[in-house]
């Protein structure tokens, strides 16, 4: 298949009142369409910037992104984002708040009865739709995401990023969440890009995992192809040899390659449990 | 089984019951109880501290004196009415009678002019209030936006706000009269000068903590939800229509409410000095008038005065419950 977005030799570099910071140095990257694909680092070494430079929230200092043979240098639907904290607007419901998206990116291509029915799919579609009408303070933090991903969803986007989508949501839920995105990536086939801090939805959830080496001028360390089967399950899985063995692969480079000098001693601990769990 | 779970349930509601009610007498003692028990001490307070003061008008009104006022002003108020309609009356008559005689006559109908009544003047006032407070509002709230939007219009405009909003109406006010009555010529005024005057000055004192409010919440929008609107693409005015604007509803109302109770305090002294015949001039003539019952009667505008401005304070909170969509900032 063709790559459908290129990230070309980008580099970041933030003026501060110490002088310029150079957050990223040298990302390369080309993602191919239908592709799942995962950041993962350690906090502060810039997957967000990667993120927000392809969503066009951020410029690079150099180099730049390439969507379908266009340089992306403004933020727009094609490339949806989900953030980590739902950010649906509070005073409209989760009706209004994908109505609000649909009738900006599709206006007067769509009539008012497929625009309606076109909300109410995507609603459908992450499980939302019994509680259409609520406002986002009336619906748990998992229920608030899926609204936000249906939002997403509804745009169309030839790219869908996601910024932690799960990350402020309890065990429990994001395994959910997991399941249900995993179910509408098998239905839909995006093709996503998305930032986690948790190695086993990296693992369950991706085409690639991309890992990113600690800042400052941070970049790609390593990337992991994963070819496990799909449709996934976690259950099966957690017995997968294979599984088991792109995990650790991930949580070496983490904890071993790029281990967060600062807080030696946590990082330790975190490495003996993980592993206490794995095995 | 069923019937022990129903028997246990209806003992629990009949010991519910008198607690309920505990509960209910507890709420409404706070609640009106001590409220009025306040209200009681200072009135006592209030009556003995006036037993004392002897002024040139003779002893300070006690709550009685301006209880008895409350009466005599409504009284006059009937008694204004009543004349007006006789005086209209006798002019009717007198028209038909004319008209009578001289088929030709055009019958000439000329106002009322007596005196306004105390009941009259609070409602100049009101009119005049709300006319400034708007008028500010109309100004100050899409001003507040494009500020708030806008760093560099914010920096060239917050040391102008900062010098205006501490100005104190008394000292607008001779420019306003001024400049209004160089400006505003005509032989047949449709809007009294007096009007004019005091409802610029309640728009220039109240216009400030709208502007400040209103460009604080609109910078403070959270910034996940302006890159939402970055990623749809929407253009400024429907930003601004959609997320802006609601986003700084609660905001806006809290610059609202600040701006009418100033608009209030100022209005009563705008219209001392500028004569709209409203509260403030009542005051006014009251003091100038100089009788035995001066005192009270401006004591008893006093407490209309308070009164009304805790009220507009209320309709502006039940009009904010109404429209914002974030109901725990509208809470008190």
């Amino acid at each position: 298949m063709s790559v459908l977005l290129d990230i070309s030799k980008m580099d970041m570099v933030f003026p501060t009142p110490k002088g310029p910071f150079t957050a990223l140095k040298g990302v390369d990257l080309k993602i191919k369409k239908g592709e799942f694909v995962s950041l993962i680092g350690h906090s502060g070494c810039g997957k967000s910037t990667v993120l927000n430079v392809v969503a066009g929230l951020y410029q690079a200092t150099t180099g730049g992104v390439v969507l379908n043979g266009k340089e992306v240098n403004e933020p727009g639907p094609e490339r949806a984002v989900v953030f980590q904290n739902h950010s649906l607007l509070p005073w409209l419901t989760a009706y209004e708040n994908v109505e609000l998206a649909v009738s900006q990116v599709f206006g007067k291509e769509k009539s008012k009865a497929e625009t309606k029915e076109w909300i109410e799919h995507n609603l459908q579609l992450v499980h939302m739709d019994h509680a259409m009408h609520k406002r986002p303070d009336e619906i748990s933090g998992g229920m608030k995401q899926r609204v936000g991903i249906a939002r997403a969803l509804a745009m169309q986007p030839d790219v869908l990023l996601m910024d932690e989508p799960f990350g402020a949501l309890d065990a429990l839920t994001r395994a959910h969440m997991q399941d249900s995105l995993m179910e509408i990536q098998n239905e839909l086939n995006n093709t996503v890009i998305m930032i986690t801090h948790d190695v086993d939805e990296a693992v369950l959830l991706s085409d690639r995992i991309v890992m990113m080496t600690n800042g400052p001028a941070a970049t790609i360390g390593e990337i992991l192809d994963v070819k496990l089967e799909r449709p996934r399950h976690r259950l099966a899985l957690a017995e997968d040899p294979e599984y088991n063995r792109l995990r650790s692969e991930v949580l070496k480079f983490l904890y071993e390659k790029q281990r967060k000098v600062e807080p030696i001693n946590k990082a330790v601990k975190v490495v003996q449990e993980t592993t206490e769990d794995a095995a | 089984m069923s019937t022990a779970t129903s028997l246990v349930k209806k003992i629990e509601e009949s010991i519910e019951i008198p607690s309920f009610a505990q509960a209910l007498i507890m709420k409404s003692v706070q609640l009106v109880g001590i409220p009025l028990a306040g209200i009681l001490v200072f009135m006592l307070l209030w009556s003995t501290a006036a037993q004392n003061i002897d002024t040139s008008l003779g002893k300070f009104p006690g709550p009685t004196a301006v209880w008895e006022q409350f009466g005599n002003l409504y009284n006059e108020h009937v008694t204004s009415r009543e004349k007006e309609s006789a005086f209209y009356e006798r002019q009717e008559i007198r028209n038909a009678k004319r008209v009578e005689a001289d088929p030709d006559y055009v019958p000439k109908v000329r106002a009322y002019t007596g005196k306004e009544t105390f009941l009259d003047q609070i409602v100049t006032s009101l009119v005049t209030v709300m006319s400034g407070f708007l008028a500010a509002a109309i100004i100050a709230i899409p001003l507040g936006i494009a500020v708030g939007l806008n760093k560099t219009l914010n920096t060239a405009v917050n040391p102008i706000i900062q010098i205006f909003k501490p100005v104190s109406p008394l000292a607008w006010l001779p420019l306003v009269t001024m400049v209004v009555s160089a400006l505003y010529v005509t032989p047949d005024p449709t809007i009294p000068k007096a009007f004019l005057n005091s409802m610029i000055t309640v728009t220039l004192c109240c216009l400030w903590p709208m502007v400040i409010n209103t460009s604080v919440g609109v910078a403070s929008i959270d910034s996940d939800l302006v890159n939402v609107s970055r990623v749809l693409r929407l253009p400024a005015i429907k930003h601004v229509q959609k997320i802006v604007l609601p986003a700084s509803i609660p905001m806006i109302f809290t610059g609202m409410r600040l701006s009418l109770g100033i608009a209030w305090m100022v209005l009563i002294a705008a219209e001392m000095l500028a004569q709209n015949p409203g509260l403030g001039k009542f005051v006014w003539d009251e003091f100038q008038n100089g009788s035995s019952d001066s005192l009270s009667r401006i004591m008893a505008a006093v407490v209309v005065i308070g009164f009304i401005g805790f009220l507009l304070d209320r309709v502006m909170l039940q009009v904010q419950r109404f429209v914002s969509w974030d109901k725990a900032s509208a809470a008190r």
